[in-house]
Formats: C-alpha cells, sequence, structure tokens
C-alpha cells in the first residue's frame, strides 16, 4: 500500500478556491518535489497533509497516511501524526523555534510528547540526532537558544526535531529559500544522506534543486497539478505547456551566451571604500578597501552572501549611510559623501531599486504620484499634463498601461509592483541604476520580463547598472563584468565569461558550485564548502576566506592578500596563479 | 473604507452623533430657557408634559435643556482639546522621530520633564491663581495629552524612516518636510485617529473631574461634570439631578471608547488585506 494518498483535495477559502482537485500519491522512502510559482497552492497543500490550514479553510477530498484519514481528522489524532509520522521542516527557521527554549530541549519535547522516550536516555538520543545533523560540538549547543544560532545550523535544529522521531514522511517547504547557496548546498546534501527509509516531500520555486534531489515531481499551476512524472522524463520531455515554461524561465548557470564585454569610459569609481558600524561598542567593519569602476553602459554585478558587506558598499556609494574612508568619483568628480550634500544635479543621476518592491512603494499612494514624484522634485516647471504624459510613457515602457495609474501599491502583483518601482527610477533618465536583488523575490517569469526590461532600457539609453545579487545564475545572464565579495573584501573582480569559465579565486569556485542546476542529466556535484563563515566582529587573521579555503597555506592567516591581475581578472588570493582550480 | 462593516463603529458612531445633534438642536425648540428659573415647580420630578423630560434642579431650572448644554460644552471642550494635543503632538513627535539623534534626545527629554510635573496639581493652582477661564481649560487638557501624542508618533515615526520608500525619497532629493508629511504621516493615519478617539473620553473625563471639583465650567454655565457635581448635592431628594447626567456622561464615554477601539480594528483589517 502506497504511504500516502491524496485523492480530490480541495481547499476553499470562501468563495475562492486556492487547491482545486488535486490527486497524487507517495510511495514509502521515495522523494517528490512539488514546484510551482507563487499562489499555485503547494504550499496550502502541505499544511493541509499536516491538518494545520486555519479555521475558515474548507477542504474536500481526502488525504490518507497509512489508512489514516487526515482530512476532517480530530485534533487528537492528528496529534499522534504530526513529528510521529509525519515531519516538517518551514523555510524560516526562526519563526518555526520558540526563542524561549533552548533547543535541546525544543527536540526533546518531540520525543517525550510521543512517548518515544523516557528519562535518561533522552538527553542522549537529542545530542545524537544534533550530531547527526552536523551540529559542532553538540553537548553544548543542546544549551543553546535559537538566536545564538545562524539560520543555517538553525536549519540543521529544525531537521533534528523533524527527524527524530523517525517519521514516515518529511515535508520540506523551501527549506532553503532564506539561506545562502553555499549553506543551501549544505542542507541539501545533508536532507538526502540523513533521511533513510523517510520519504521526503520537497516545497520548491526552483527546478535546480528539484532536479539534483527528487526522482519524481508535481509541478502545480494556480491550485491545479497539471503535470507529473518521473524528474528525468519530465525534465526531457515536459508533459504541459507550464513545465515547459517554469523550465525555460529557469536560469541557468552552465548555458547560455554571455554579455559581450563593454569597452567604454568610467564612468563612476570607488576607491579604497570602507564602511562599518557600531554594535555593542564594537567597531564592526562591513566593508573593507574595496575598489571598483563602472563603465558606461555596462552592468556590474556585485556577488555574495549574507554580510559579504554587497548591500552596504551601495548605499555607501549612494550616499544613504556614511563612508568611513574611501572616494567616490562620477564623471571626473569626487562625490559628498551624504546624499543630502549632494547637487541636485548630481542626485537625478543616481537610482535604486530594491528587493521587496511592496516595501519600497508608499502604500498610501497611488501609482501615478510615486511615479511622478522624482519629477515634481526635479522638474517643478512641468505643467500638470506634461508630467501626466512622462509618467505615461515610462510606464508604457516598462510594460504597465494606463489602467495602472490609479491603483494602489497593494493591488498589485509582486512583478507589477517591481515595474513602477523601476519607472519611478527610470523617469528622470538617470545614468546610474543600483539594483538591490532586484529579481529576487519575484517568479520565474516575472523575474525574466524584469531582466528583459533592464537590458532594453541599458540598450536604449547607455544606462550603466550595478547588480546586487546572490543568484549566480541571474548574474550570469545580465551582467557584463562581476565582482565577488566576501566578508567586506573584495575576492575577484572580472569579466563574467572569464569569471564564470575560469574562476580565479578558491571562493569564486566554491560559489559556482554550489548553484543547483534545473538539469537531472547535467547534475555534477561537487563537495559542499564546509563550515561556515567567520562572525565579522572577530575576523580570521591573514586571508579571511583561509579557514574555509581547500589550498589554505601558511600564508594565507599571516598575511591578507591584496588584489592582483592574474590572467585577466582582479584577485585576492595568494596562490591564485598556482592553484588549478 | 469598510468602516460600515465594523458594528462597533457603527453603532457608536450613530449614537454620539445623535446626540451631539440633539444637544445643538433641543435647546432651540423646548419653551424652556438654561438661565430660567421657576420657583413654583423646584425640584420637580421628569415628566413628559410640558417637554420637562429631565425635570427640574434646586433652583427650579428645567434640567432637560442644561443637560443638552452641559453635553454640548463637554464634547466642545473634549474635541477641541484633542485636536490641540493631536496638531502638537504630531507635529513634535515627528520632528523628533525624522529628524533623531541630539535633536530627539533633547525634545524627548523635554516631554520627559513635562511628564514628571503632577499636572492636575499645576491646573488647580492655574485655575485659582487666574480666572476660572474657559480658555484654560482647553489649554491646561491639550497639555495633558500632547506628551503621550508625540512619544507615539515619534516611535512611529522612527521605524517609518528606516522603510525603503523613504530611503527611495530621500534618494529621489525629496525635500525633509515633504518627506514627513508626504510619506510619513499618511502612514501614521491609523494609528493617530484611533489614538484620538481614545483620548476624547480622557479630555472629557478631565474636564468633569475639574467640574466636580468647582474648577471647570461657571455658573450658569454648565458641563456634564458640573450636572453631576449638583446632583450629588440633591442626591438624596433628586436623584434624577445625579441619575441622568452621570447616565450620559458614562455614556458617552464608552461609546468614544468602542469608536476608538472599531476604528483599531477597521485599520488592522485594512493593513492585513
Amino acid at each position: 500500500m502506497s504511504l500516502l494518498v491524496v485523492s480530490g483535495l480541495s481547499i476553499r477559502y470562501g468563495g475562492n478556491a486556492v487547491v482545486s482537485d488535486i490527486s497524487f500519491v507517495i510511495e514509502a522512502g521515495e522523494s517528490v518535489g512539488i514546484v510551482g510559482e507563487s499562489g499555485s497552492g503547494k504550499s496550502q497543500t502541505a499544511l493541509a497533509l499536516l491538518g494545520l490550514l486555519p479555521g475558515q479553510a474548507q477542504v474536500s477530498g481526502s488525504i490518507q497516511l497509512g489508512g489514516v484519514e487526515i482530512v476532517g481528522a480530530p485534533e487528537r489524532v492528528l496529534n499522534r501524526l504530526r513529528a510521529r509520522r509525519i515531519g516538517i521542516v518551514f523555510q524560516d527557521p526562526m519563526q518555526a523555534l520558540n526563542p524561549y527554549l533552548r533547543i535541546g530541549k525544543q527536540v526533546r519535547q518531540i520525543l517525550l510528547q510521543h512517548g518515544l522516550s523516557t528519562g535518561d536516555e533522552v538527553d542522549g538520543r537529542v545530542v545524537e540526532m544534533l550530531r547527526r545533523v552536523g551540529l559542532p560540538d553538540p553537548e553544548q549547543q543542546f544549551r543553546a537558544y535559537p538566536h545564538q544560532l545562524s539560520g543555517g545550523m538553525r536549519q540543521r535544529v529544525m531537521l533534528a526535531s523533524a527527524l527524530i522521531a523517525e517519521p514516515d514522511l518529511l515535508i520540506a517547504d523551501e527549506p532553503t529559500t532564506a539561506l545562502d547557496v553555499t549553506v543551501q548546498a549544505q542542507i541539501l546534501e545533508l536532507l538526502e544522506d540523513i533521511r533513510d527509509n523517510t520519504a521526503l516531500l520537497l516545497i520548491t520555486h526552483d527546478l535546480g534543486i528539484v532536479a539534483g534531489h527528487c526522482e519524481r515531481m508535481l509541478v502545480f499551476e494556480q491550485g491545479r497539478l497539471v503535470d507529473a512524472g518521473a524528474t528525468t522524463s519530465l525534465f526531457a520531455s515536459p508533459g504541459h505547456a507550464h513545465t515547459k515554461a517554469l523550465i525555460d524561465a529557469a536560469p541557468r548557470i552552465d548555458r547560455g551566451a554571455f554579455p559581450p564585454e563593454i569597452k567604454a569610459g568610467t564612468i563612476l569609481s570607488v576607491e579604497a571604500a570602507q564602511v562599518s558600524y557600531e554594535i555593542d561598542g564594537h567597531e564592526q567593519r562591513a566593508v573593507s578597501d574595496v575598489g571598483l569602476s563602472l563603465r558606461s553602459g555596462e552592468t556590474l554585478a556585485i556577488v555574495g552572501e549574507s554580510g559579504s558587506g554587497k548591500s552596504s558598499l551601495v548605499r555607501a556609494i549612494l550616499g544613504l549611510i556614511p563612508m568611513r574612508s574611501g572616494l567616490v568619483v562620477y564623471a571626473g568628480e569626487p562625490l559628498a559623501g551624504p546624499v543630502e550634500a549632494r547637487s541636485i544635479a548630481q542626485r537625478r543621476d543616481f537610482q535604486l531599486v530594491y528587493q521587496d518592491p511592496v516595501a519600497a512603494l508608499n502604500p498610501q499612494l497611488r501609482v501615478q504620484n510615486i511615479v511622478v514624484e522624482p519629477l515634481s522634485v526635479h522638474e517643478p516647471a512641468l505643467s500638470f499634463d506634461e508630467r501626466r504624459d512622462r509618467v505615461i510613457a515610462i510606464l508604457k515602457k516598462v510594460g504597465l498601461d494606463e489602467h495602472y495609474l490609479r491603483r494602489y501599491p497593494h493591488q498589485l502583483s509582486g512583478g507589477q509592483a517591481q515595474r513602477v518601482a523601476i519607472a519611478r527610477a527610470l523617469i528622470l533618465e538617470p545614468k546610474v541604476l543600483v539594483c538591490d536583488e532586484a529579481v529576487a523575490a519575484l517568479d520565474g517569469s516575472a523575474r525574466a520580463q524584469v531582466l528583459d526590461l533592464l537590458r532594453t532600457v541599458q540598450m536604449e539609453s547607455g544606462l550603466s547598472i550595478i547588480f546586487i545579487s546572490h543568484d549566480l545564475a541571474v548574474v550570469r545572464a545580465i551582467s557584463h563584468r562581476v565582482l565577488v565579495m566576501y566578508m567586506g573584501r573584495l575576492v575577484e573582480l572580472a569579466n563574467v565569461e572569464k569569471l564564470f569559465t575560469r574562476p580565479q579565486h578558491p571562493y569564486t569556485r566554491v560559489l559556482l558550485d554550489a548553484v543547483p542546476v534545473p538539469d537531472p542529466v547535467a547534475v555534477i556535484k561537487a563537495a559542499p564548502l564546509k563550515g561556515e563563515g567567520a562572525s565579522l566582529r572577530s575576523p580570521p587573521s591573514g586571508c579571511v576566506f583561509h579557514p574555509r579555503c581547500a589550498y589554505a597555506q601558511e600564508i594565507c592567516s599571516e598575511r591578507a592578500p591584496l588584489p592582483r591581475d592574474v590572467g585577466g581578472s582582479r584577485v585576492a588570493c595568494h596562490r591564485a596563479d598556482e592553484i588549478e582550480l | 473604507m469598510n468602516l460600515h462593516r465594523n458594528r462597533s463603529v457603527a453603532v457608536s458612531g450613530g449614537i454620539l452623533l445623535f446626540v451631539t445633534l440633539l444637544a445643538i438642536v433641543a435647546p432651540w425648540i423646548s419653551p424652556h430657557e438654561y438661565l430660567s428659573t421657576d420657583f413654583s415647580r423646584i425640584l420637580s420630578a421628569p415628566a413628559l408634559t410640558n417637554m420637562q423630560f429631565f425635570g427640574t434642579d434646586d433652583l427650579g431650572r428645567d434640567l432637560f435643556v442644561r443637560t443638552m448644554l452641559g453635553i454640548r460644552v463637554t464634547l466642545l471642550v473634549a474635541v477641541v482639546a484633542s485636536l490641540v494635543s493631536l496638531v502638537i503632538g504630531v507635529t513634535y513627535g515627528a520632528i523628533a522621530g525624522y529628524v533623531g539623534g541630539r535633536v530627539d534626545a533633547a525634545m524627548m527629554r523635554f516631554v520627559d520633564t513635562l511628564y514628571a510635573l503632577p499636572f492636575i496639581f499645576l491646573v488647580i493652582l492655574l485655575m485659582v491663581a487666574f480666572e476660572r477661564n474657559f480658555l484654560l481649560i482647553f489649554v491646561a487638557i491639550g497639555a495633558i495629552n500632547w506628551l503621550d501624542m508625540a512619544r507615539i508618533v515619534r516611535g512611529q515615526t522612527l521605524s517609518l524612516r528606516e522603510r525603503e520608500f523613504v530611503e527611495a525619497a530621500r534618494l529621489i532629493g525629496v525635500s525633509t518636510p515633504r518627506i514627513i508629511f508626504r510619506h510619513i504621516a499618511p502612514n501614521m493615519m491609523g494609528i493617530i485617529v484611533v489614538y484620538v478617539t481614545l483620548t476624547i473620553p480622557q479630555a472629557i473625563l478631565v474636564e468633569s473631574f475639574l467640574s466636580f471639583l468647582g474648577l471647570g465650567v461657571q455658573e450658569p454655565q454648565t458641563s456634564l461634570g458640573a450636572l453631576v457635581d449638583a446632583g450629588v448635592n440633591q442626591m438624596e431628594g433628586a436623584s434624577w439631578m445625579l441619575l441622568i447626567p452621570a447616565t450620559l456622561l458614562a455614556g458617552i464615554l464608552m461609546c468614544f471608547n468602542f469608536l476608538g477601539d472599531g476604528l483599531r480594528d477597521v485599520f488592522d483589517a485594512r493593513r492585513t488585506t
């Protein structure tokens, strides 16, 4: 008999169907991926499997786990199933862990609650489980509070509590979306190693993860199950147009033409930028001696994991936060530090697009008032009609028509809101556009459209773009040159083709290898990077990357490497010209 | 706006509107004057004849008309005092929160200092020292209430100013006053409106308290607090003199509190949908 049988599952909220007539089966021990864009009903389905939907949800159909019906089951029955037979890992481990309980206690509760262990041996089992999920020094960490752990470690704790009762089914809902790419690779590998005979239901928007980790996949679109089958065969010949669209829209790190190099004069240069924050009386250096130059009409990507200082660097360049030292030169003239001290002409040349478009738009203003504001400030002489025409023209350019003028931000989808934010940034025809993770929050199709839009504008108007991203597949598709940062330092700065085909720094190599490829056949798995980034509070001596570097030698812990030219790239590594990556 | 969907807002707002209109219109319609005394009808009980719904007081004045006048005064004092606190508090708090740093520290220490003063005591001293001035009541109550408003607005501003749409406005070059009044203030509207509807009952209570002590509105003018005070003196013989204004006072207070709670729900709902 199959482990999980879902048949005719529908979920409605009032008159709103979020899941319609879904049926699928999971066999014991197999791994199944659910993919779909946001709003496709994948998370609602996961919650239904656990009986965790809110009270106003109307659920019909049947969900049977090992013959026990879950739909409409009383709480008493559900409580026996949860953790004992179904484990769950959510996207954000900080939300899922109780901040007031030591982690050992939280994991232990599960064993005690279900009567799986008693008295003396329970702590031993918890410590053993924490060791298996790769928590360093589990006897000590047993007593840690969730906030004392990093995001990756917290997700390991979640995994430990989901698996300690040896459930038959593990549901992982976007388990690595909030994590850095190297940590994601660690967690995914762990997930595969540790689950033994537990079946896995992995919910994700990232086709690369499904391709690498699931035997079968289910494709959701707007609450319907549109395609299902073995991962390899669906990737080879999609059974539904939506599957094909998802696969085609997924940016790939391993194929596609590189944007050609732009040979033009420098429009913006930054020398020896330093940014530091004071935290609890300690000075923490977020950015140390980073220099870069931006050519006119090119896209320069800045990549790095969280804490690498990429956002701090561009915010300091824009004058939104103070730069401790360093020099920013724009069009031959040094720029004043704070944005308020810059001339009005300089200010109109720099614009910023944020990651979360909804947070970047004033919720109380209509689209027309949001987009017109830069004009009101910089060209107050314009008449009402002229302004209105300019707003309509720029909205048309980003692909929105006049109907959107009177909408409020909350009436827009994520992709539409991001277009409005881009329209606001472009209406003054700036020279430099900074995109801070501008497509990270968007679904596949919306992301592709926004990237196309940026490319088109750049071709037409010679806009220079600084593109901050943690997603290397996107970076590969849009940027001409790439700057890699690690713990506030420049690691490598190179032409995009050179960086992706012949990386010179060991960290760049690790980053490239950690990106999941949406192709079950082409998967080449390199061992994920071990360990975690050190704290900015006490950075390692010498090269900050040396404790995690496979090529580190004595010199690496003694002296910090200065950026130098190796094979046409700028690299900060003592051994760049000796090692073969 | 889904104001009409919230029952407590609709009911309490409706009652308040009705009472306010009645207080404005009724004294014109009634044949009695609030001043005129009729010694033949001292302390006569409420009756439906001759429009003596609430009876008369110990000087033979018609209580219905006097109560309506009292409601006028009470509501006027409360609303004006709340508006005073609204204007001062929002401006002060938004400036302190947005400018931040030392300006913020200095401005908020000033507020702390004012908090430390025993305000009611101070007001009583003022009332005794100067004439019992109608205007002084507005100032006194407003001066107490703006402190809370300033603190609330400052806190909201501190968090709003870190939001990305405010940063985007800075980057565009929008001037500071425009950022405060166009980007920050409208996003606090919900909490400000709710807070104002909750300060109105506070102001009513302070006014009643002062009037009860004989320090508020002066005879022959009256307010609900003054009427309750007069009613207490006649409690044994003419209980209606206490019960009617006291009940109305409590009812109005309850309506404002329900209105505030209801508005809070309305604005919360708008945020989540």
